[in-house]
């Protein structure tokens, strides 16, 4: 049996002055040909400007166990948010 | 639909449940979508491969009946159309099969149990496309009934499914559309179109409803995928809503739908109809549909027939990337 072609992760940039976003994977032999495939599979109706390829072994992603330790010590820090401080009208707009 | 048999695993009552259970099942309770690597009941990973690969190879079995058309579509328009639409099908199988691949199967797996007949794909694609008005009824009724189903799964519980169903929902009206505009164009034609328009909706009418698979009554493997929210409407739920919505349809093209029964019934809003034969069904996804051996003998004659080539290329990839490398250290 053949082997398969390995997975790459495809991000596209929608419009211009946007981030690219990650919308699927695909299988493709090497880079150049991911790209191919990702502009037939993932912008048949102009979705993008820009593509990015990665191998689907190169991501590493947080554990979502790790969910907790990771993003509740934001919870309690409300002051990093401007609305936490009063400031008296006669201030004006800040 | 066009996962119409899923067979998912026994229900649990809420006293069975393992605490990890419990907490997955309140999440899903909650409208929480469950993501990859998250922690997910063996029977939720092992119905959603199930459900998410017949999903996908139907998309690529569903080229098929189509394909067969592309060579003879009557001018250049409706040819352009077609490809365009058929090369859809072939990208929303290869965004479910994306989504499955996230359960921890692979898409060469996939493709092994679909080719040994281990895994189904939907009924509606063993029935021949006999002539060009099949085209518009397969547009109209097979991906209008999809739809149908498709809409609701935006919702399910799983994010990388739900994300495909709502590109593929997105993507899809168009292929409705443009099965029902070949419909009217004939519908409006000569006698002798319009002959073919009833003959292909006469033909068409009780597989697309088989599409929703077998009747509440009947369906064995509802329960835990709608507590899972695998599944979110009945089959007989959807059957009913695509009834009602394409009666009124076949009314303008001044079609008959083939049901002596059919009838609107004030009571319930919606029509009253005949039951599709459930044994020609069972039949059809036993293997022993009009077109069952050669559909699948299609796709494996085009896996085995493709293998040197997608081992050429990695050849090609795996030698230019040794390349890299040797430049690399020879530049050090």
């Amino acid at each position: 049996m053949s082997s398969e072609w390995p997975l790459w992760e495809v991000f596209i940039r929608g419009q211009h002055g946007l981030n690219h976003r990650h919308v699927g994977s695909l299988h493709a032999p090497d880079a150049e040909l991911a790209i191919k495939n990702a502009r037939d599979v993932y912008t048949r109706r102009n979705e993008g400007v820009s593509i990015w390829v990665v191998k689907s072994v190169d991501i590493t992603a947080s554990s979502p166990s790790d969910k907790g330790p990771l993003f509740e010590p934001s919870n309690s820090k409300v002051y990093r948010h401007p609305t936490f401080f009063q400031i008296p009208e006669e201030v004006g707009h800040m | 639909m066009y996962a119409q048999l899923v067979k998912s695993e026994g229900m649990k009552s809420a006293a069975e449940l393992s605490p990890e259970e419990r907490a997955f099942q309140e999440r899903i309770d909650r409208g929480e979508k469950i993501e990859p690597k998250e922690w997910m009941p063996e029977g939720y990973r092992k119905t959603l491969i199930r459900q998410v690969g017949q999903h996908a190879h139907s998309e690529i079995v569903g080229q098929l009946p189509e394909g067969n058309w592309i060579t003879r579509a009557p001018t250049l328009e409706r040819k352009a159309i077609l490809l365009a639409k058929v090369q859809d099908e072939a990208g929303h199988g290869l965004y479910l099969y994306c989504a499955a691949e996230t359960l921890g199967v692979s898409r060469d797996q996939l493709l092994a149990k679909l080719h040994d007949g281990s895994m189904k794909y939907s009924s509606i694609f063993n029935y021949p496309t006999l002539n060009w008005a099949d085209i518009g009824a397969v547009g109209w009724l097979v991906d209008g009934a999809a739809i149908m189903n498709q809409v609701q799964l935006q919702k399910t519980s799983y994010g990388p499914y739900s994300r495909a169903m709502i590109r593929i929902c997105k993507e899809e009206s168009f292929h409705q559309r443009q099965g029902y505009d070949i419909m009217m164009k004939m519908a409006q034609g000569t006698a002798e179109q319009k002959a073919m328009a009833q003959d292909a909706l006469d033909r068409f009418w009780y597989p697309a409803l088989m599409m929703f698979g077998p009747s509440d009554k009947d369906s064995v493997h509802s329960a835990q995928s709608m507590a899972w929210k695998i599944k979110i409407n009945t089959n007989d739920e959807l059957r009913q809503k695509f009834v009602d919505q394409t009666v009124p349809q076949a009314e303008y093209l001044g079609l008959k739908i083939p049901d002596p029964n059919l009838k609107w019934n004030e009571e319930k809003k919606g029509y009253d109809f005949s039951e599709p034969d459930w044994s020609e069904f069972f039949e059809v996804i036993a293997g022993n549909g009009p077109c069952n051996k050669e559909r699948l003998g299609a796709r494996v004659k085009a896996w085995e027939d493709g293998a040197w080539f997608r081992d050429g290329l990695l050849a090609h990839a795996e030698k230019a990337e040794a390349r890299r490398a040797a430049a690399r250290v020879a530049a050090e």
